[in-house]
């Protein structure tokens, strides 16, 4: 029975307290992310299990078609009233299917289908499950009294009503590897794998390199320095479509092309190139002839274009916080300018480089709009996130989209492994 | 003996240089303000170049006056015209001549201009090596002051130049950015005006400011209180938190778009603004919760700590410190998310199919086929543009504090 003092253990009452309100401020942003990125990341990698189509969102729907058959012309005069029931849709099947029908009081119902009951006029029928395609009949005997022969009721005008329960495609169980066969064996996987990565890395590097270039330059004074880091920044804020098609109509083979026009008035090329549509042009150097992928480069120079800026700022930002110290000690050791930026400014800026390297690397493979914009992945473009796209809305086959979609998450999460293995600790 | 030195001779290529970068230059500027097809006389502006650094650079720097620099412009002029036969653009004089003289006199001034820029401060001698680099990286710098600025501008340039003019004189000569004024606004900005009229852009452009104002406001609301608790409040989890959150920022947008596309599509939200409002504010709110927990990790707490003493509730300390101190950064995130959320092509280009709802993205991209005349997609794009370039180079300053200030440390 010892009463020694013990630290107490867990949580004590305020910090509790404090636990309580974090989450609780946190709760509204965890619950969005949750249902706008989180959940569709699982429900993604679902989807991309399944046969599903674009068209295959649409719900299945019980189709009806009611008419009288028969000549009534007088009392007594027997008819059916055909009901023909079918499921509009060919692949997804339809439960509980279930009518019921007000049918004309004028015309006495001599008999009727055993899965229905009839009170007073109305007729309710228990159809049951309906699978993909299925069509039926449900005919009604009935004949008509005088009342039915002085005014005549179409049977349509009492609609039949249905409740069921289609299937959602997207919930069934219905699950296949076929979307993955289809994405690895096609023919065009391994080139546009190359071409991401090509893309990728392109991109990167060149709007890094651009960026530091960029960065050196607005580190000096001058009159309307901030003018110029305003226009800079311009092609990272304006609106990406803006800019593409800016583009587009810049680069355009035909007449009407400004860079084509310009180019020929400076002598520079002869005919116009078709920069956006040209998939690879031969090229010869000392005799070695390659092949050089026209449209993948100029879109690579379009996102360098557009991305160089925002490497720019952050350059521009780490070289501003250096202490100008190192650099007057530098100056008094005879340290040449060159000098000065290869052993005491890239030393410093390999820090943000690299952080900007693991973002821009990341964010360029996810890259969609630009290349889309630019070429619509045609002539060696098509990345795999273009791709994704064309395999589900082009093809519109969803669940094919989404295995190349699920493909594209797996690349980048062993990205990030790398990154996050081989990066150094104290930057991020 | 040693009068002339290494610099001299760097000073007479970077004229030659100068002389052909800025004779291309400008003569490509007179073709596109004037129309006329000019041909750049690079090799004789070379020699012109050339000629005007030696007379410039070979005098000592306290020696290149004002005067001495006109002479030398002078000098420019006279050599760029006989070495060109009297054709210092490419064209006879007869040809736009006072236009000709103008832009004639304005190169040769821009080129001794850059010279004397160039080699200032430095005499016609031989020099260190750390001079030599000095006088390089000028002209580098120079250099690439006026590349990354004509590669900048240009696509901008043709993007404003063609949404005025029409598309027939377009396609007869892509090269004349000549503006005739004469017509009168009216026709001048009629692509603009037919937008309006006929093209709905009223209600796009109503679009787009409603889904990116309610996209801020609502990133705001969610991210704040949780950048306040991820910087501020202790909490399992919490350290795991402030590393991962950027990962959400990570996710590729076209991994989403197809479950989103399927499920808003089932759900009836597809083809409407509130499925934007829903989309954007997620994607945004985890980049605006990262820069806004290393701001308010800036803010010293013993400000909120006095706050509580005094009696103040957790939110009140919130809503009348913590909020106020972190004013600057709240105006940079809006901005920042207000331009994604402004710019942002996919989600619209998706969803929405109905006219009425399009936003400025999507309705651009109704304009891009071959049935609409060009002037039309690029005034659309201009329209696009000004606004969200306008608004970020009135607050830039804010944006490059808070954009930087999230991730770059010390």
């Amino acid at each position: 029975m010892s009463t020694e003092p013990t630290p107490p253990k867990g949580l004590g009452p305020l910090a509790k307290r404090e636990m309580r309100f974090a989450y609780m401020l946190l709760l509204p942003t965890f619950l969005i992310v949750l249902s706008v990125v989180l959940f569709p990341l699982l429900a993604n990698i679902w989807i991309s299990f399944k046969p599903v189509t674009l068209g295959d969102l649409r719900a299945p729907s019980i189709l009806v078609n009611e008419r009288l058959i028969g000549n009534v012309e007088a009392s007594g005069d027997e008819a059916d009233i055909r009901y023909r029931i079918r499921n509009s849709s060919r692949k997804s099947d339809i439960a509980a299917v279930s009518m019921t029908d007000d049918l004309p009081a004028t015309l006495d119902v001599l008999g009727y289908d055993d899965r229905c009951t009839l009170e007073d006029t109305v007729l309710a029928c228990e159809l049951g499950d309906y699978e993909a395609g299925k069509r039926e009949d449900i005919i009604v005997r009935v004949t008509a009294t005088q009342a039915f022969i002085d005014s005549p009721i179409n049977v349509k005008d009492t609609k039949a009503a249905f409740n069921f329960i289609p299937e959602n495609v997207l919930l069934s169980n219905d699950l296949t590897l076929d979307n993955f066969r289809k994405v690895f064996d096609a023919s065009d996987f391994w080139p546009v794998l190359w071409a991401s990565l090509y893309y990728t890395i392109g991109g990167t590097v060149g709007a890094l390199v651009m960026g530091l270039f960029a960065a050196q330059l607005m580190n000096m004074t001058f009159r309307g320095r901030s003018f110029l880091r305003g226009l800079y920044l311009s092609p990272y804020v304006a609106p990406v479509i803006a800019v593409a098609l800016a583009w587009v109509l810049l680069l355009d083979p035909g007449p009407g092309g400004t860079l084509n026009a310009l180019l020929i008035q400076l002598g520079v090329i002869e005919g116009p190139i078709n920069f956006l549509g040209q998939r690879v042009a031969e090229i010869s150097i000392f005799g070695l002839s390659f092949d050089f992928p026209v449209a993948l480069t100029v879109v690579i120079i379009f996102e360098i274009w557009r991305y160089f800026p925002l490497a720019m700022l952050f350059i521009l930002a780490r070289i501003q916080s250096v202490s100008t110290d190192i650099y007057e000690a530098a100056e008094i050791d005879g340290a040449t300018p060159i000098q000065q930026f290869r052993f005491i400014s890239l030393p410093q800026l390999m820090g943000i480089m690299a952080v900007l390297f693991l973002l821009r690397f990341i964010w360029t493979f996810n890259k969609f709009d630009d290349i889309f914009l630019l070429t619509g992945g045609a002539a060696g473009t098509r990345t795999l996130t273009v791709n994704v796209y064309e395999q589900a809305f082009a093809v519109s086959n969803l669940g094919a989209g989404a295995a190349v979609a699920v493909v594209v998450f797996l690349i980048l999460l062993a990205f990030s492994v790398i990154f996050f293995k081989f990066s150094p600790e104290d930057d991020a | 003996m040693s009068r002339f030195g290494n610099i001299f001779y760097l000073c007479l290529l970077f004229g030659v240089l100068w002389g052909a970068i800025w004779t291309t230059l400008i003569t490509l500027l007179a073709l596109f303000v004037s129309g006329e097809l000019f041909q750049p006389q690079v090799s004789a502006g070379a020699i012109a170049g050339l000629i005007s650094a030696c007379a410039l650079t070979a005098l000592a720097p306290e020696k290149r006056t004002i005067g001495l620099r006109a002479l030398c412009v002078s000098l420019f002029v006279l050599i760029l015209i006989v070495a060109s036969g009297a054709n210092p653009l490419g064209l006879p004089m007869s040809v736009y001549s006072v236009g000709q003289c103008i832009f004639t006199v304005m190169l040769a001034w821009i080129v001794v201009q850059a010279i004397h820029l160039t080699a200032m401060g430095f005499g016609p001698t031989r020099e260190r090596r750390y001079n030599v680099e000095v006088i390089c990286l000028r002209f580098l710098k120079g250099f690439g002051l006026v590349g990354f600025t004509i590669a900048v501008a240009l696509p901008f340039f043709v993007m404003v130049m063609m949404s005025l003019k029409n598309q027939q004189l377009l396609l007869s000569n892509p090269l004349d950015f000549s503006l005739n004024f004469a017509q009168g606004g009216q026709a001048l900005f009629r692509s603009y005006i037919e937008l309006f009229t006929q093209y709905h852009f009223g209600s796009y452009l109503l679009n787009s400011a409603m889904v990116s104002v309610v996209t801020v406001l609502i990133t705001l609301f969610f991210a704040v209180p949780g950048a306040y608790a991820v910087a501020r409040l202790r909490f399992p989890g919490q350290y795991f938190l402030s590393r991962s959150i950027l990962l959400i920022y990570m996710v590729p947008m076209i991994v989403l778009v197809i479950p989103l596309y399927a499920i808003f599509s089932q759900l009836g939200m597809r083809n409407t603004l509130w499925g934007l409002m829903l989309v954007y504010p997620a994607t945004t709110i985890p980049v605006a919760l990262y820069m806004l927990q290393g701001y308010f990790r800036g803010i010293p707490a013993e400000l909120e700590e006095a706050g509580l003493m005094d009696g103040l509730s957790r939110i009140n300390v919130i809503r009348k410190i913590t909020l106020p101190l972190a004013l600057p950064a709240l105006a940079s995130v809006a901005l920042y998310v207000f331009m994604i959320a402004w710019n942002e092509f996919l989600f619209a280009f998706m969803f929405l199919d109905n006219v009425d709802l399009y936003t400025l993205s999507r309705g651009i991209a109704e304009l891009n086929s071959s049935e609409v005349p060009r002037q039309h997609l690029m005034a659309g794009a201009v329209i696009a543009t000004v606004p969200v370039l306008a608004l970020f180079l009135w607050f830039e300053r804010y944006l490059v504090a808070g954009l930087t200030a999230g991730s770059v440390k010390g």
